[in-house]
């Protein structure tokens, strides 16, 4: 009788060996396995053993089914790992070295450097404001000391609209609105005005590669007991430094502002060739950025503020300028252009 | 405004300072210097007075001569020499071998097969004027050799400084005001002015004037005969044209070294022309001629000087020709006036003629400056011309007098103004050299602002605080921050929000941002077959082009859209900007934020395109606001907006804005295969939604019923309105998942989820609202699906 089981077992062994895929496993596990298998017809011969005999009979048979169990298992587990390896070869090498599709959106460069402009005031506790393109002559002119016939009126070759109105030439068009907006809480509430209002600005004049009729400035004040010139210089420095992302040197020199007293020019050190005196800076080492001040007195008092008691400085920053400068954009004019083969470029830059 | 180093050295001793050094200071406490710094005279040297001892003509040309001239050396040099003007006896300016001018060394060479040693210069050779007529001509008696530049000024600096930077300051518009500027910067003495004593002529008879307007301030005058001199000396002619001024004849030079000198205009008149001087406007224009031969048109305006009811002179802008100093003139009257600034500012724009006159007198000029000057000028005259004679006394009306200016003010002022420590001594050192009456007792000042000050310019303690800081210097300064009170700061919602829909459509759409001009395109609409919307319009625009304000941002859009089809195929641009809509009831702009996004497709289909906008809008609505939109049609003639497809966007019961489809005849010129769609929204109303927030719902663990049907029907509105309408709390999600269109119409497949938050809902549960729903969608002619 063993003999007979060790030829089944042999034949299994030889069928198993044969089978390379699951359909084929489970037909050999059926042959042997199955109700009507092999190894179950081995108990049909039985039936003419002694006792004795047919316990130990079975034993053997019972032992080869678990044997060929366990084969088919073991087989079973082998298919599934070289399927999964053959799926896996099947996957090609790719060729990483193709360039990335960078196709993304884009911001306006005004956007980006006003952003950073923004942040770092906004850092040290600058409120960010919004002010209107089309203003009176009043908030233009008038509340920041430019009376009528005043001749830094024909300094500013302002664009007016039929009902009298401008547009802004300047974003202290904005101050008088702003300071009105929070006296109350200053002399109230002792809170410091500490704003900034980047805006568009406008000039009645030819565009040139150096020239626009529209661009962009942000205005700076800050107005509390004791605001000084130091604090001034201090609130310029560190926004320029920030904004370069290096130690800029900053120099002050006197500059003539209707509503500013003292009033000045504010240079940094050329970005170019660092002070050394270049093309880019006339060979004079510095770079004209920022004209700025200590608020004039009457400025402060159209806005209902009492200069005998406080004191402030303001700024305006030509973002437009900030941005050629720190984009290297030569002709102002692309700024408003609309070209997306100049403009895309600008898709980010925190 | 050209500088002379020189000049201003007559006035304060800066020797032994560096010039270039203090030039640098007063750029930087002053008025900006331009960068490019002369070094006058430098390019010269070896040049010397010589005398010319004989003169033949070179034989073989009509223009050269040949020259033995004596250059104080042992032998007498040969010279060929091309300049008509030579003589025996001159004494000229020569350039020895081994001399300098410019790029050229001077070094014996063959003229015209002559040997020339050396060679005689012009003026304009060594750039000291623009004569180049002839060889230099020189009056001095010195020896033969002597250096040129021992007798003439030709060394000097000359610095420029920007007109522009001086519009506060009538004080700097002469030498002597800027020397005052750097006495106080280099801390040396400033030297009064060398005049003569005009009480001298006090028994002399007056001249007959009088002021006869308030635009005068002060008229001052003097007569003088007898001036033999016509050429003025070599040093206040190379003066004058280092300053840019050509010189003239000696009274005219004169006038104009005064004005380069103390900033006081002043000009001449023929005596026989101007006897009786009156000042005054005229009820009717006229039209006038001006020295310079120009015919100009004076309206009633215009202040003129005039001889009796005769116009003379444009006040402080310009002579007029027929008083001119002529060949014959042998009396002569001297004005030195001062007027309203104002006025002279606005005669200038009307004659459209600025004159060094006028650009001084538009400064607001000190009217105590007026006598001083002729003080001065008569001192120079007489030095020059010791034969002249003053032949009136000086008459002199004073008009208006500018208010004497005090000004209080203590030390902790001006430490709260700057923010550091100046110490009492040198805030009085610093205002008494700059001219202020300064008492000081303990920590409390008191100021007399001087008189040239005092016509605009320092008037108010704070301008005391910057001649303090400008002269003690901005670099000095300490550097601090601010201590004050901190409190938070909210961020502007329109602000905020107007940042965030800029990020959604650049980093989620992928959309490029713009910026446009707030005016309407003319060429570009016309170009596009765009109407130009009638609105406000800009009244004094140089450029004929600009005048219409934009209504709406998208036809300049799609002007941009049209420059950039060959960027891509696919792109999409926005901006926010702002538009207006007329005039509201106060006569003011109706201005408005405004964001418009224009999408351009060759690949998409218009609807595609225009729900990939339609789902822009919605993002941008569902993340800042939490909010869903609606949209209502509206119908709309217009020249750029297509008639179908064009919806009103409404968020929060607010409306927005708009969304729409180009116009085709607009895109057929952008691009004839392209499908161009426009949004545009409110960003002020959209600011002022509120922010829903996140209603957050606990999923529920039991599962869901989905439950689809479908309808009949041209939209999805009103099936989801009767949807809402049911108000069955157990609706958690309807969306559409199929539309299909057969002969039958369109039908759309609603798909509707159930969920109960606490049981596993059965079919029979959703079926009654599913079947109530049904019901009243038939009952609106709106049908099941066969």
């Amino acid at each position: 009788m063993s003999e007979k089981t060790a030829q089944l077992k042999a034949a299994f062994l030889d069928a198993l060996d044969t089978a390379d895929n699951m359909e084929a496993l489970e037909k050999i596990r059926v042959e042997y396995l199955g109700k009507k298998g092999l190894v179950t017809e081995l108990l049909k011969d039985m039936k003419n053993l002694t006792p004795e005999e047919k316990k130990t009979f079975g034993q053997t048979v019972n032992v080869l089914k678990e044997e060929v169990t366990d084969k088919i298992a073991e087989k079973r587990e082998a298919i599934k790992q070289a399927e999964i390896e053959r799926e896996n070869s099947l996957m090609p090498e790719f060729d990483i070295s193709v360039p990335a599709n960078l196709e993304r959106g884009s911001y306006h460069p005004i956007t980006l450097v006003q952003r950073q402009c923004e942040e770092i005031f906004k850092s040290m506790g600058f409120a960010v404001e919004d002010y209107s393109e089309i203003v009176t002559d009043y908030e233009c002119f008038e509340a920041l000391n430019i009376p009528k016939n005043h001749p830094a009126r024909d300094m500013q070759d302002t664009y007016y609209l039929e009902n009298g109105q401008l547009l802004k030439s300047h974003t202290s068009a904005a101050q008088n609105a702003i300071y009105k907006k929070y006296k109350d809480s200053l002399i109230n509430e002792g809170k410091p005005i500490k704003a900034i209002f980047p805006g568009r600005c406008f000039r009645n004049e030819a565009t040139d590669a150096c020239h626009e009729n529209t661009f962009f400035q942000m205005e700076g004040v800050m107005v509390d007991k004791n605001i000084s010139i130091s604090n001034l210089i201090f609130f310029m420095k560190t926004m320029l430094s920030e904004v370069f992302q290096k130690d800029i040197k900053v120099r002050l020199r006197p500059g003539f502002f209707p509503f500013v007293e003292p009033g000045f020019e504010l240079d940094i050190s050329c970005l170019i060739c660092g002070g050394e005196g270049c093309a880019s800076c006339k060979h004079s080492g510095w770079l004209e950025l920022c004209p700025c001040g200590m608020i004039h007195p009457e400025v402060l008092k159209a806005g209902g503020i009492d200069p005998e008691e406080y004191t402030g400085f303001a700024f305006g920053l030509g973002l437009t300028r900030l941005a050629m400068m720190k984009y290297g954009v030569r002709d102002i004019r692309d700024l408003n252009s609309g070209s997306l083969k100049s403009l895309s470029q600008f898709t980010d830059d925190k | 405004m050209f500088l002379s180093m020189n000049w201003i050295s007559d006035f304060v001793d800066l020797s032994g300072l560096d010039k270039l050094e203090l030039i640098n200071k007063f750029s930087l406490s002053t008025a900006e210097v331009e960068n490019d710094i002369a070094f006058r005279g430098s390019d010269i040297s070896g040049i010397v007075v010589a005398e010319i001892k004989s003169v033949e003509n070179h034989p073989d040309s009509k223009k050269l001569h040949l020259l033995k001239v004596d250059a104080g050396e042992a032998e007498l040099v040969d010279v060929v020499c091309g300049a008509p003007n030579v003589r025996v006896g001159m004494k000229t300016a020569f350039a020895k071998v081994g001399a300098k001018i410019g790029e050229i060394e001077i070094a014996p060479r063959k003229l015209a097969g002559y040997l020339s040693c050396g060679m005689c210069c012009s003026e304009k050779e060594l750039g000291i004027s623009d004569n180049n007529d002839g060889i230099m001509d020189i009056c001095e008696d010195v020896p033969n050799g002597t250096d040129l530049k021992s007798i003439y000024e030709i060394d000097d600096i000359v610095f420029e400084v920007d007109n522009k930077s001086l519009t506060n300051r009538p004080d700097l518009w002469g030498h002597y005001g800027i020397a005052r500027e750097f006495a106080a910067i280099s801390g040396r003495e400033l030297k009064p002015l060398d005049v003569v004593d005009l009480g001298a002529y006090n028994e002399l008879p007056k001249l007959d004037l009088k002021i006869e307007d308030p635009l005068c301030y002060r008229y001052s005058c003097l007569r003088f005969e007898n001036i033999s001199k016509h050429v003025s000396p070599m040093n206040m002619r190379i003066r004058l044209y280092y300053c840019g001024m050509r010189a003239l004849n000696l009274l005219a030079d004169l006038t104009n070294y005064l004005m380069l000198e103390m900033g006081q205009p002043m000009h001449a008149f023929d005596s026989r022309k101007v006897d009786k001087i009156r000042i005054k406007r005229f009820d009717k224009p006229f039209s006038f001629k001006t020295l310079d031969g120009a015919e100009r048109d004076i309206d009633e305006n215009t202040l003129m000087i005039c001889n009796g009811d005769t116009p003379v002179a444009i006040a402080g802008i310009m002579g007029g020709l027929d008083s001119e100093i002529v060949d014959d003139t042998s009396s002569l009257t001297l004005e030195s006036a001062t007027f309203d600034a104002s006025s002279i500012r606005k005669s200038t724009v009307r004659l459209g003629h600025r004159t060094d006159a006028s650009q001084r007198y538009e400064k607001s000029l000190d009217p105590e400056m007026t006598v001083p000057a002729i003080a001065r000028f008569v001192k120079l005259l007489l030095d020059i011309d010791s034969g002249a004679v003053v032949t009136s006394a000086l008459t002199d009306e004073y008009a208006f007098k500018y208010d004497d200016i005090e000004l209080s003010f203590n030390k902790a002022f001006v430490d709260r103004y700057t923010g550091i420590d100046i110490e009492n001594d040198r805030i009085v050192k610093t205002l008494t050299a700059l001219g202020f009456g300064v008492e000081n007792k303990a920590s409390d000042f008191k100021v007399k602002v001087p008189s040239w000050r005092a016509t605009k310019d320092v008037t108010m303690k704070a301008d005391i605080i910057e001649e303090i800081t400008r002269i003690y210097g901005y670099d000095n300064f300490a550097v601090n921050t601010a201590a004050v009170p901190l409190y938070p700061v909210r961020a502007e919602q329109e602000k905020t929000d107007e940042d965030r829909i800029k990020d959604i459509l650049v980093k989620r759409f992928s959309l490029h941002e713009l910026h446009s001009y707030v005016w309407a395109y003319y060429d570009e609409y016309k170009a596009l077959g765009i109407d130009i919307e009638p609105n406000v319009e800009l009244v004094n625009a140089t450029n004929p082009n600009i005048k219409t304000i934009r209504k709406s941002i998208v036809p300049t859009q799609l002007c941009q859209v049209k420059y950039n089809t060959a960027y891509a195929p696919d792109f999409g641009v926005f901006e926010i900007g702002r538009t207006v809509e007329g005039l509201n009831s106060d006569n003011l702009c109706d201005e408005h934020k405004k964001l418009a996004i224009t999408l351009f497709s060759k690949t998409k289909g218009m609807e595609e395109l225009y729900f990939e906008l339609r789902d822009m809008l919605a993002v941008i609505a569902d993340d800042i606001k939490h909010e869903k939109l609606t949209f209502e049609k509206i119908e709309e003639k217009s020249s750029y907006k297509h008639p179908k497809n064009l919806n009103a966007v409404y968020c929060a019961g607010i409306k927005l804005g708009e969304i729409g489809i180009a116009n085709a005849q607009v895109s057929k010129k952008i691009d004839k295969k392209a499908n161009i769609v426009f949004a545009e929204i409110d960003v002020g109303e959209f600011a002022k939604i509120r922010n829903a927030g996140i209603a957050y719902e606990e999923p529920s663990r039991f599962p869901e019923i989905e439950i689809d049907l479908s309808f009949v029907s041209e939209k999805f509105a009103p099936i989801k309105a009767e949807i809402d309408a049911a108000n069955c709390p157990l609706i958690k999600k309807v969306s559409v998942v199929d539309t299909y269109t057969d002969e039958n119409g369109k039908s759309i497949t609603v798909r509707t989820v159930f969920s109960h938050p606490e049981k596993t809902l059965t079919r029979d549960e959703v079926m009654e609202t599913v079947d109530g729903i049904i019901k009243n969608l038939e009952a609106k002619g709106i049908a099941l699906k066969g």
